[in-house]
């Protein structure tokens, strides 16, 4: 399977149910879109996550309805730093898309969606603990891997592989 | 992790008692702490707490070349070794756009499919340890031996076997290896058939799971549960037939599902996993193609090592592989695998350098571990016990 060059174009892309879904409910809340290696990148606007995901999950034709992961990227130094990027599973249809999000370095913020689904609890957590991107309406935001009275974020670019010394 | 003994800031309701199972507990099948709010014997609150196995392979990951990266995922779920390194090759080989030849695919199905053989008879030992049978055990860690000697013959390591490479595998299989796997595989049925019978039909087992760690189907799918517990609760999915990789798409298998949503079904869909899975073994020992083992890909798979020294170019590809690595062209990539455990994926981002700029890998077990709350809450403590053991957490995969 040789590499094609990716799709960027909305109106190329429309086909797909997820795309469909949110341009014909929250069409402001999509900023950009790719199809890269059979692979459906959203891009969201910061203020729609939640209502993005609860629409999409609620879908009746093809109800993303199991959220496969929740990620994060740091893309240091250039801005906006930190990119969310939320893995969706359509169980009953077999699609997934991905969906995401951009944040400035300065004060990384974002809305929770364990309101959405209760298993972002644990992703958020590793995110905010390992990235230092907080979230608004987490029931329990604390670190989760590291110690609590840890020092820097881990998987920051900034943060050294061998740690502070 | 939490630094100093964790408590709930505010009990559920007064008079209830805080108790920590683990971190050393030996039900907990590692180092994972869960702590509980009890009245009396039944569990008002759970928490798990985890983080004691943190490792940071994630950040170690951006720090080495892509092939480097490869003895890493064996170290993240131990019991599955050949489906991190499957997942992990799978992935970079889609940001790569490369081709991998026939038996290599199939070779990859067959040492998959033991590799979860492999994975469910280490859970059955050890569950019906927790649950009081001891025999089990002994039998499963028999059959489990015969496996791991199938995985020293092949890659020279019992557990941490680095096997899958990027393009294909890392060497031919040694003479006999085919000859010696379909005598295991025509042996194991009966080999399941004297473990159900130990349990399947034992009223003490019985009575530990049935009706035990109960979940919804609703509830598994809010809560994020995947693979078996997500199957035990009436839900169908199976990647290896929804969205088939390294070839799964030629081999014909059942997805066995239950719809109680207790510890005894996902011990059904389990033990049933066993036997389809040997059947893909037998499958794959019967159309093994012939051919090469590696893509034919010079800068990015290793020569072998006769044309090494008796080829100029092959030695100056392999000095260039080991020292400078590969570029991979910008991307990124999510490859869902059906593990052992249930979905396994990996998120790899490339910025067009040898090196990964990002590897997240999306556990399992750290799925599953979300359900646990539900599954125990007004339950007792002995049933915890049974629960943690029906979902088949390995820590190495939950804390990375």
């Amino acid at each position: 399977m040789p590499l094609s060059p990716p799709i960027t174009d909305i109106e190329q892309l429309r086909s797909h149910p997820a795309l469909a879904r949110l341009l014909e409910t929250v069409g402001a809340a999509v900023q950009g879109v790719k199809f890269d290696r059979e692979e459906l990148s959203i891009l969201i606007e910061k203020g729609f996550v939640r209502e993005a995901c609860a629409i999409l999950r609620d879908d009746s034709d093809c109800p993303f309805n199991y959220l496969s992961d929740l990620t994060c990227v740091d893309w240091y130094p250039s801005e906006p730093r930190f990119e969310v990027i939320y893995h969706l599973l359509s169980i009953p249809k077999k699609e997934r898309v991905r969906l995401k999000v951009r944040l400035d370095g300065s004060s990384p913020v974002i809305e929770s969606v364990t309101s959405v689904w209760p298993s972002a609890n644990f992703y958020e957590r590793e995110v905010f603990d390992l990235f230092g991107v907080r979230f608004t309406g987490h029931p329990n935001l604390k670190r989760l891997m590291m110690p609590d009275d840890w020092e820097g974020h881990p998987l920051r670019k900034d943060y050294p592989v061998e740690g502070y010394r | 992790m939490p630094s100093s003994p964790p408590t709930f800031a505010q009990p559920e309701r007064a008079g209830t008692l805080t108790l920590n199972m683990g971190p050393q507990h030996p039900s907990t099948h590692g180092v994972l702490r869960l702590v509980l709010e009890i009245d009396g014997e039944t569990i008002i609150r759970l928490r798990p707490e985890i983080g004691y196995l943190h490792t940071g392979i994630e950040k170690t990951c951006e720090a080495k070349f892509y092939q480097q990266v490869v003895p890493l995922t064996d170290r993240i779920d131990y019991l599955c070794p050949l489906t991190n390194n499957l997942t992990y090759c799978l992935a970079v080989e889609k940001l790569l756009g490369l081709e991998i030849p026939p038996k290599a695919q199939w070779m990859r199905v067959l040492m998959n499919e033991l590799t979860r053989i492999n994975s469910h008879l280490v859970w059955l030992g050890t569950h019906a340890m927790d649950l009081g049978a001891m025999t089990v055990f002994l039998y499963c860690f028999r059959e489990r031996e015969d496996i791991l000697r199938f995985f020293e013959m092949v890659s020279g390591q019992r557990m941490m076997t680095s096997y899958f490479r990027i393009g294909g595998l890392a060497l031919e299989p040694p003479l006999g290896f085919f000859e010696k796997v379909k005598k295991f595989a025509d042996r194991f049925p009966g080999n399941v058939d004297e473990y159900e019978g130990l349990l399947t039909g034992n009223p003490i087992f019985l009575m530990r799971t049935k009706g035990v760690g109960q979940i919804s189907a609703e509830d598994a799918i809010a809560l994020g549960a995947c693979g078996p517990t997500l199957r035990g609760s009436g839900i169908d999915i199976d990647l290896r037939r929804d969205a088939p990789y390294s070839g799964y798409e030629n081999f014909e298998f059942k997805v066995p599902i239950r719809t109680e949503g207790d510890v005894f079904a996902r011990y059904a869909c389990r033990v049933q996993e066993l036997r389809e899975s040997i059947g893909i073994v037998q499958q794959a020992l019967a159309g093994m193609p012939e051919g090469p083992v590696k893509a034919d890909a010079p800068k990015v798979v290793l020569p072998d090592r006769e044309k090494m020294k008796t080829q100029m170019e092959a030695l100056i590809y392999h000095f260039k592989i080991i020292t400078e690595g590969f570029s991979v062209p910008p991307g990124e990539v999510y490859q869902a695998v059906e593990s052992p455990r249930g979905e396994m994926g990996y998120y790899v981002v490339s910025d067009g350098t040898a090196k990964p700029y990002r590897v997240h890998m999306r556990g399992p077990s750290y799925a599953n571990l979300q359900t646990l709350g539900k599954m125990c809450e007004g339950h007792l403590i002995a049933d915890v016990i049974a629960a943690v053991g029906s979902i088949d957490v390995v820590l190495g995969d939950i804390d990375r």
